[in-house]
């Protein structure tokens, strides 16, 4: 019974009590609707980012087009919704497994051909089908006029609440971590560290770097299908090479191979940026960018590996797991 | 078919690439010698075009004056940030730089845009000189396009001379090859790493100007774009290489021209990328990039 172990049932209880705890929240007025706007953000944000953290931290290959699969997940799950006759959860849920199949099959299909580039050449690769993805959605409403192109699209029914997105980021964990600790895991991290030596050891690398990119991308559309039945606009703009940024920055900064960091960062850097405008005030909102720079630049340059480098909290760990053969912390 | 009009697309496109490849060149120069995407790099290109322009505007002085001084302010902002963001990273694993240089750029274009800097708006620059069109038989050319070919086949020459016949040129091939024998030959790497990004923010600044000449409306995230198309244009022509990245740039002029003239203005990126995706899977370290063969 290895998915019920006791981190596995800790790990389900810490997230109920953290449920709970935002419920109370909610209750008592502690939490105002816009900051559950922003924590419905960076759960979401969140969810892409582990994605990212899959493909780049634990699999090694670099991607800047993450939010393209982001976009089409947001995309193809708001148009399945609004097509769709009758709103409600059966809808919504469909149109979530649109959006992330979406993803993931465009994802296995440009990865099949693009993941043979290394590093650099690899991650400009990404950009560019990212801003490929961004120009085909400014020009969508040729094809499919909903779709709204540069204006952008509305009138998705907004089914997703805070509940259905932990539910979601929870389930993510779970993924991501059984993914991480299984088998395939392993071969994606002997990828990461040497390519040409885990290719000697047996190790097919185009496979397990195909399944790494499928499903971190399956992850970005999945995101993107919930964020698209929380937000009433999706624009383009939303989901261009700025937002692969974001994804890129929540994971270098939280720790390249560490779950842990991508969550708590996630949540961090949503909660300092929206803090910030709340503590500068509306005559300091140009200030904004400026700070945000200089505190990216000082994180990085006072902590390179990351808020937790490669180290995962226990909870993440699961039993079998455990007993200093933690081989996540290889380096 | 109109060869007119085909011609006179050939010589825009020309135009466009020319001013990419001075941008280009400054990010190849870069990632040759530290392996470092430099993302600040379109927003120093950004700071040369709006030093260009209020030296001219605002501060009187004359065009070749108003280019040197944004030379030098972009060269000394080059250096500052190679000092103080990248330095003390460059023996980290290269993302961390590579993030670093996105706060960098982020940093450059948020504070340009205050309004005790550069101000958020949109400013128009004016033209030095009176427009002037050239008629070649049917083909049209105009002085603007004349100054920036000049202008950039000059630089690319000087650039030549630099790196391959002067002490510092071959210090600097010296550093692209290993940081370490280099330094145990005696070369100064801090020194000709400051030097590099000296010289590859000077010709940003050259960029910028002569980009806001052609194309004359500057804000402070005008870098974003042509900083990325260069850059894409460097990885194109080989990264690192400098034929590659004017290669790469002239291609990338040319293929967003005639996208707009022949297709449509809105496709014109995603065919650009479209071309770089294809030749990286045919050629994967770029037109003129050498493969490295794979070995433990």
């Amino acid at each position: 019974m290895r998915g019920f172990d006791r981190p596995t049932l800790a790990l389900c209880a810490c997230a109920a009590a953290v449920y709970i705890l935002v419920l109370l929240a909610t209750v008592t007025g502690l939490l105002n609707p816009y900051w559950q706007r922003v924590l419905d953000q960076a759960l979401i944000m969140g969810i892409g980012a582990l994605g990212l953290n899959l493909i780049y931290g634990f699999a090694g290959q670099f991607s800047i087009g993450h939010a393209a699969f982001y976009g089409i997940g947001a995309y193809t799950a708001g148009l399945t919704s609004k097509l769709l006759p009758v709103a409600g959860i059966p809808t919504f849920l469909l149109a979530l497994v649109a959006g992330t199949a979406a993803a993931a099959l465009v994802a296995f299909l440009i990865g099949l051909p693009v993941l043979r580039l290394k590093s650099d050449y690899l991650g400009i690769a990404t950009l560019g089908f990212g801003i490929m993805v961004k120009v085909a959605l400014d020009n969508s409403n040729r094809l499919i006029p909903e779709m709204g192109g540069a204006t952008g699209m509305t009138g998705v029914p907004q089914t997703a609440n805070f509940g259905w997105i932990f539910l979601f980021a929870f389930l993510a964990i779970l993924v991501c971590r059984n993914f991480v600790f299984s088998g395939v895991g392993r071969a994606c991290m002997a990828i990461r560290e040497d390519e040409i030596a885990a290719d000697t050891m047996g190790i097919n690398t185009t496979r397990y770097k195909l399944i790494a990119f499928t499903l971190g991308c399956a992850l970005a559309g999945l995101a993107g299908g919930l964020y698209a039945h929380r937000y009433p606009f999706l624009h383009p703009s939303i989901f261009d090479f700025l937002a692969s940024f974001d994804f890129l920055i929540i994971v270098v900064l939280g720790g390249l191979g560490s779950l842990t960091g991508t969550i708590v960062t996630a949540l961090g850097w949503a909660f300092i940026l929206e803090g910030l405008r709340v503590v500068l005030g509306s005559s300091f909102v140009d200030w904004r960018g400026v700070i945000y720079a200089v505190i990216l630049i000082l994180v990085i340059l006072l902590r390179r590996q990351g808020l937790f480098g490669n180290r995962e909290a226990g909870l993440l760990v699961p039993a079998f797991y455990k007993g200093g053969k933690h081989a996540a912390a290889g380096g | 078919m109109d060869w007119n009009y085909f011609a006179g697309q050939v010589i825009n496109g020309l135009q466009l690439g020319l001013v990419y490849a001075l941008i280009a060149l400054g990010y190849t120069m870069v990632y040759g010698i530290v392996k470092l995407i430099n993302f600040a790099h379109g927003d120093v290109f950004m700071v040369g075009a709006f030093i260009g322009y209020f030296g001219f505007v605002h501060w009187g002085l004359p065009w070749p004056l108003a280019v040197l001084v944004s030379m030098a302010v972009c060269a000394l902002l080059g250096v500052t940030i190679e000092r103080v963001a990248y330095r003390p990273l460059r023996y980290a694993p290269r993302i961390v730089a590579l993030i670093s240089a996105i706060g960098v750029s982020f940093f450059l274009e948020y504070f340009c845009s205050l309004s005790f800097v550069f101000g958020a708006d949109y400013r128009i620059v004016p033209r030095p000189m009176e427009d002037v069109v050239w008629r070649l038989g049917s083909v049209s050319v105009t002085n603007v396009q004349v100054l920036i070919m000049v202008v950039v086949m000059a630089m690319l020459v000087l650039l030549q001379w630099l790196v391959y016949r002067t002490r510092i040129g071959a210090a600097m091939r010296t550093v692209s090859y290993d940081h370490d024998t280099a330094r145990l030959m005696g070369v100064d790497v801090d020194r000709t790493i400051s030097i590099t990004f000296a010289i590859g923010s000077a010709l940003a600044a050259v960029g910028g100007i002569l980009y806001s000449i052609a194309y004359p409306q500057i804000d402070t995230f005008m870098g974003v774009i042509p900083g990325l198309k260069a850059f894409t244009a460097a990885v194109l022509g080989g990264i690192g290489l400098i034929p590659g990245a004017v290669l790469g740039a002239l291609i990338m002029g040319q293929v967003e021209v005639m996208t707009a003239a022949y297709i449509s203005s809105q496709m014109r990126d995603a065919v650009a990328f479209a071309i770089l995706i294809l030749v990286l899977l045919v050629r994967p370290s770029g037109i003129l990039g050498r493969t490295e063969p794979e070995k433990v």
